[in-house]
């Protein structure tokens, strides 16, 4: 009986509460250092909301039409990569996981994630050296032939130097990240579910299909938030590569690209003093609501999608 | 198995050997060097300590750098730090009392120089003192020209968007001889905020206002044209591209191209000893005390010794400061900056030019006016 009694209280050692602790710090560190900069920017940019627009480039009518087309241009370049990204990476996480042999398979998830340690900077070099001169006559090909269609109309930058390449370098920037969520989640589709569909006399694309793009359709769909994460707020490479211009417009090849907000502010923080500077923190915090709506709205496809994906 | 195994442990071997050997022979180089720069200068043993604070300009960056390490290996106790974050932001700290020194691509404003000073002593204003001296060259990248000849008015025309055809009748009208392509100008501005394009507009403005109508300021006021970050992204794009033209300090214009301005009625290319002269022989602003050295750049002179695309920045200090302390360690540090060993110092570093021997005439004596 007094045995009994003794065992549900549970032992308590120092190592479970300091344990205990330190992720409770660690959980809420992130919430705090999250709150800082919220607080940070909607402090800063307070000043600029109702500051004189004659003070920002270009001289636009008020704080609005200064930040609307980096807004468009963030989420304009960040989708163009997500475009070009996506599609290559399921490909690559499901040659990975389901079509390459073994060896050949390590190999390369190896070589992907050994392209995310490349810095930013790099990338932008690669970008107006390698890139730009390499897809300039491609592109002054594309509006000569195809320039009929609106996003290819002229006339052609004569660097190569436009949102497009943008996108490219985008693209092979968050490449690493999608794939290896994706190929982790292609791997954890449960053996049996492939195997049945295998017995009922599918192919391998078959199975494929029916049993692993279902099972980690959800885990995709997380992966390319992350990427698009990485996409909407990379500034360097945009801000190096990228010929920036003050305009909506949805056009590919041309010198006059929308600029993204991050590379606008690495672009114009440098020299910018008083008022100025607000109005650069506040487009941040404009930025900072475009991440979290983009979250948002993922993050609710993601859990209404839940259901069908046949993870449970 | 085992034959690789061991060759493999051999050359890790050898390697690290090699290695070590790499990094006894570059420590011994580095020891090497200060000791035979100390014993090279035999400086007597500067008096001068403490630390000087310059907020400013980053067209000055490099050259400040270069000061810098000049001054603080002749004055070993003092410390020079230059935070090159813009002429905007060193005006402000400097007139808040932040800095000792501000170095800026436009003089003190009238508005500013009616407020007061918090580094300076009360009742007393600062000065503009000239330092750094960079042309801007027009440089040009188009397959099978050499040569090109600009005025303002078709460079002004080619920068707001308002010519976009290489043989338009402006510029073969300026250049009979050259074999100029039907094709469409691409012409390049920074992206970012620069004095280089402020001091360019400005150029522009003066020379062709009814073409470039905008006021000078750090921002490209145009929406056409390619935009390329800092000055090597713009000498990038001009390489890189097809049918380019683009401004950058002349500095860093290398083989390409470069535009020849007109001046008078002759056509000039940039060099150090015009783009000196024009400033030496520009008048002062007027108005302003009589060690202020602001200068009204005569952009519109006629002169063809003159280069008028150039960038002029500031060193802003105080006539005299609060703290005498201070005050000795500014006017040693602006001394040799002005001075002729400090102007070919950076020279060599940033590629400005250096400033003539009249101006630094009167520098010297706005120089040792400072208490």
């Amino acid at each position: 009986m007094t045995t009994q009694t003794a065992r549900p209280k549970p032992v308590i050692r120092l190592g479970d509460r300091v344990f205990a602790r330190s992720t409770l710090i660690a959980g809420s560190l992130i919430l705090v250092a999250l709150a800082a900069v919220a607080i940070f920017l909607i402090v800063e940019a307070i000043p600029a909301l109702g500051a004189d627009p004659k003070e920002l480039k270009g001289s636009p009518s008020s704080f609005w039409t200064y930040v609307g087309p980096l807004a468009f241009g963030t989420v304009w370049a960040a989708f163009l990569a997500l475009l070009i990204a996506v599609p290559l990476a399921t490909g690559i996480a499901l040659f990975i996981s389901h079509y390459a042999p073994r060896r050949l398979a390590q190999g390369l998830a190896y070589v992907i994630d050994l392209l995310a340690a490349v810095p930013s900077v790099v990338f932008g070099l690669w970008g107006i050296k390698v890139l730009a001169p390499a897809v300039q006559p491609v592109y002054a090909w594309l509006t000569d032939n195809l320039g009929w269609f609106p996003l290819f109309a002229g006339p052609v930058s004569g660097t190569g130097r436009t949102i497009l390449t943008v996108a490219i370098v985008l693209a092979v920037m968050i490449l690493p990240i999608i794939t290896a969520m994706a190929r982790e989640v292609f791997l954890q589709t449960p053996k049996l579910h492939e195997e049945a569909a295998l017995a009922l006399g599918a192919t391998r694309w078959e199975m494929v299909r029916m049993a692993v793009i279902p099972f980690g359709r959800s885990g995709l769909v997380s992966a390319s938030i992350l990427g698009l994460g990485r996409a909407l707020g990379e500034t360097m490479a945009v801000a190096m590569v990228l010929s920036p211009s003050t305009v909506i417009s949805f056009v590919l090849l041309q010198s006059e690209n929308p600029n993204t907000i991050a590379s606008n502010i690495a672009l114009n923080f440098p020299e910018a003093h008083g008022t100025g500077v607000n109005v650069l923190i506040a487009t941040g915090l404009i930025l900072f609501v475009i991440t979290f709506a983009v979250n948002f709205i993922a993050r609710a496809i993601v859990a209404r999608r839940k259901e069908f994906s046949g993870a449970n | 198995m085992e034959v690789p195994v061991k060759f493999s442990s051999v050359a890790r071997v050898s390697v690290v050997a090699a290695i070590t050997a790499l990094a006894l022979t570059s420590c011994a180089a580095n020891e090497g060097s200060p000791s035979s720069s100390e014993s090279a200068s035999g400086a007597p043993a500067s008096s001068l300590s403490g630390e000087l604070v310059g907020v400013g300009a980053s067209s000055q960056g490099t050259a400040q750098t270069t000061w810098a390490a000049g001054f603080q290996t002749a004055n070993e106790k003092v410390t020079v730090n230059y935070d090159p974050s813009g002429s905007g932001a060193g005006r402000k700290a400097f007139i808040a009392g932040g800095a000792a020194f501000a170095g800026s691509d436009s003089a003190l404003s009238d508005e500013e120089l009616a407020g007061t000073f918090g580094t300076c002593a009360a009742d007393t204003k600062a000065i503009d003192i000239p330092v750094y001296i960079s042309p801007i060259a027009v440089i040009f990248n188009v397959d099978g020209v050499k040569d090109l000849n600009l005025d303002a008015a078709t460079l002004a025309g080619i920068f707001s968007g308002k010519i976009t055809q290489w043989n338009d009748a402006a510029i073969t009208a300026l250049n009979p001889d050259a074999k100029l392509p039907d094709a469409k100008i691409n012409a390049v501005h920074r992206s970012d905020a620069s004095g280089t394009t402020k001091n360019f507009a400005d150029y522009l403005n003066q020379n062709a206002p009814d073409v470039w109508t905008e006021k000078p300021a750090d921002d490209f006021p145009f929406q056409g044209g390619e935009g390329a970050q800092g000055t090597s992204g713009v000498v990038d794009a001009v390489t890189n591209g097809t049918n380019m033209i683009g401004y950058a300090d002349a500095s860093r214009a290398g083989k390409l191209g470069v535009v020849k301005v007109k001046v008078g009625d002759k056509f000039v290319g940039y060099s150090a000893e015009a783009a000196a002269a024009v400033v030496a022989e520009s008048p002062l602003v007027d108005g302003r005390g009589a060690n202020d050295l602001a200068i009204k750049l005569d952009r519109k002179t006629t002169d063809a010794s003159h280069y008028p695309i150039v960038l002029v920045s500031y060193a802003i200090a105080c006539e005299t400061y609060k703290d005498p302390a201070q005050g000795t360690l500014v006017k040693a540090y602006l001394d040799y900056i002005t001075s002729d060993a400090g102007q070919k110092a950076a020279a060599e570093k940033a590629g400005n030019a250096p400033l003539s021997a009249d101006l630094s005439k009167k520098v010297a004596t706005a120089v040792a006016s400072i208490k």
